[in-house]
């Protein structure tokens, strides 16, 4: 295969890419050139591009979910989460660089969603990179107007006694929601408990599974 | 583009494709070598106007507005650009075959 | 400076470029929910410009403040970071 020199593996070790077999396009090319030409400058290195990509891979909701199942946990950790969000995760390995971070706790009584309307604001730190939903039209246009119709659309169902809070994430912040913890989880360890905790639940879109 | 119509959210997710990834990496690197701003990262996108949104995928959004940065910001010039993507395009016709040894 | 409790308008400004604050929320009346500390200004750093801090606050708003009589649920609410230079005082609606 002529491509395969600078190919990079994904997380599954899937050495085949299609798309790098589809007839090139223009915006490829610009970002081959643009790529190139940052190499040329001495701006960035071809090594610096494929460590962030695999920083980038690297990152996933596990992340988040070791976050949840420790507040869940410990209540220590879950007002230290809810008062600094960015510190708390910090200390847990979890930099988010130059951003920072704000926690929301779901409750019997509030239930949070985060939406980003300017673009696609994500706690990439925690999640990695955000689902195509999340960036789409839709899902930015409808959420900070219809959320509840929005989650129905998510197989979320929120009672008319409960308040849902919309988060417009815009630039400055990353926002995580900190679900509730199901019930019958007495005792379970930090681990088993992170089993619990999607990607959604801590968008606002889904609930943390039930045991 | 809050608060108007729009339809279902849709469902579908697809494996970010590796040139996708790359304009990721090169926004970051980009942004941490002091070019460019995730604000001038969205000027650019909010300039490029309602239609691109129908006509350009996310990547290729992004792209375009590093791109566009990337010029004001004085690290190549429009000639640079123009021959260096002339040239890619003469390697493959393919995004594998049209990369640099 | 504001402080959380608050009762604030949106204003209601519409220049062209590239502007932090929502559009959907220009001229509406919230309520400060949180200091969130200085952040340089957006509307410079967007064209490289030097960009000096501006106070930046979470403002919470009833959807019915938002969308009035096409709220899905009025008493449902929005946060949104807001710049000072976006915000003046109001009196409680």
């Amino acid at each position: 295969m002529p491509h395969d020199h600078h190919d990079h593996l994904s997380p599954s070790g899937h050495p085949y890419r299609s798309d790098n077999d589809a007839p090139l396009s223009y915006w490829q090319v610009m970002e081959i050139a643009v790529r190139e030409l940052m190499i040329e400058k001495g701006e960035v290195t071809a090594a610096e591009v494929a460590a962030q990509i695999d920083a980038m891979d690297a990152r996933n909701p596990s992340h988040g979910a070791r976050v949840v199942a420790r507040a869940w946990d410990e209540p220590e950790f879950r007002a230290a989460l809810l008062a600094d969000a960015t510190n708390a995760t910090r200390e847990m390995g979890f930099d988010i660089g130059p951003m920072n971070l704000v926690a929301v706790e779901n409750t019997q009584d509030v239930h949070n969603v985060i939406v980003c309307t300017l673009c696609s604001c994500y706690p990439r730190n925690l999640l990695g990179l955000p689902p195509d939903w999340y960036k789409t039209r839709e899902y930015r246009s409808r959420t900070v107007k219809e959320p509840r119709k929005v989650l129905a659309e998510f197989g979320v169902e929120l009672p008319d006694n409960v308040t849902c809070r919309v988060h417009d994430s815009t630039a400055d912040m990353r926002y995580i929601v900190l679900p509730a913890r199901p019930k019958g989880t007495d005792g379970w360890t930090q681990e088993a408990l992170a089993e619990l905790v999607t990607r959604d639940s801590m968008i606002g879109t889904g609930l943390a599974k039930q045991p | 583009m809050g608060g108007d119509a729009a339809g279902p959210v849709p469902t579908d997710q697809h494996d970010f494709a590796l040139w996708e990834k790359r304009v990721d990496a090169l926004m970051i690197l980009g942004a941490a070598r002091g070019h460019f701003t995730v604000d001038g990262l969205r000027r650019a996108l909010e300039d490029m106007g309602e239609q691109a949104f129908e006509d350009m995928s996310y990547y290729e959004r992004w792209i375009a507005s590093i791109n566009q940065n990337l010029i004001e910001a004085g690290v190549y010039s429009l000639e640079e650009l123009g021959s260096k993507m002339e040239e890619v395009r003469t390697r493959g016709e393919t995004y594998g075959a049209a990369q640099d040894v | 400076m504001y402080e959380p409790g608050q009762t604030v308008r949106i204003r209601a400004l519409q220049p062209p470029g590239h502007v932090r604050t929502p559009h959907y929320l220009r001229g509406k009346t919230g309520v400060i929910e949180r200091v969130l500390g200085p952040y340089e200004n957006p509307e410079q750093r967007a064209y490289m410009l030097p960009a000096p801090e501006k106070p930046l606050y979470r403002v919470r708003f009833s959807m019915a403040e938002i969308w009035g009589d096409g709220a899905e649920h009025p008493e449902d609410t929005l946060d949104a970071e807001i710049y000072e230079h976006w915000i003046e005082a109001a009196h409680a609606a």
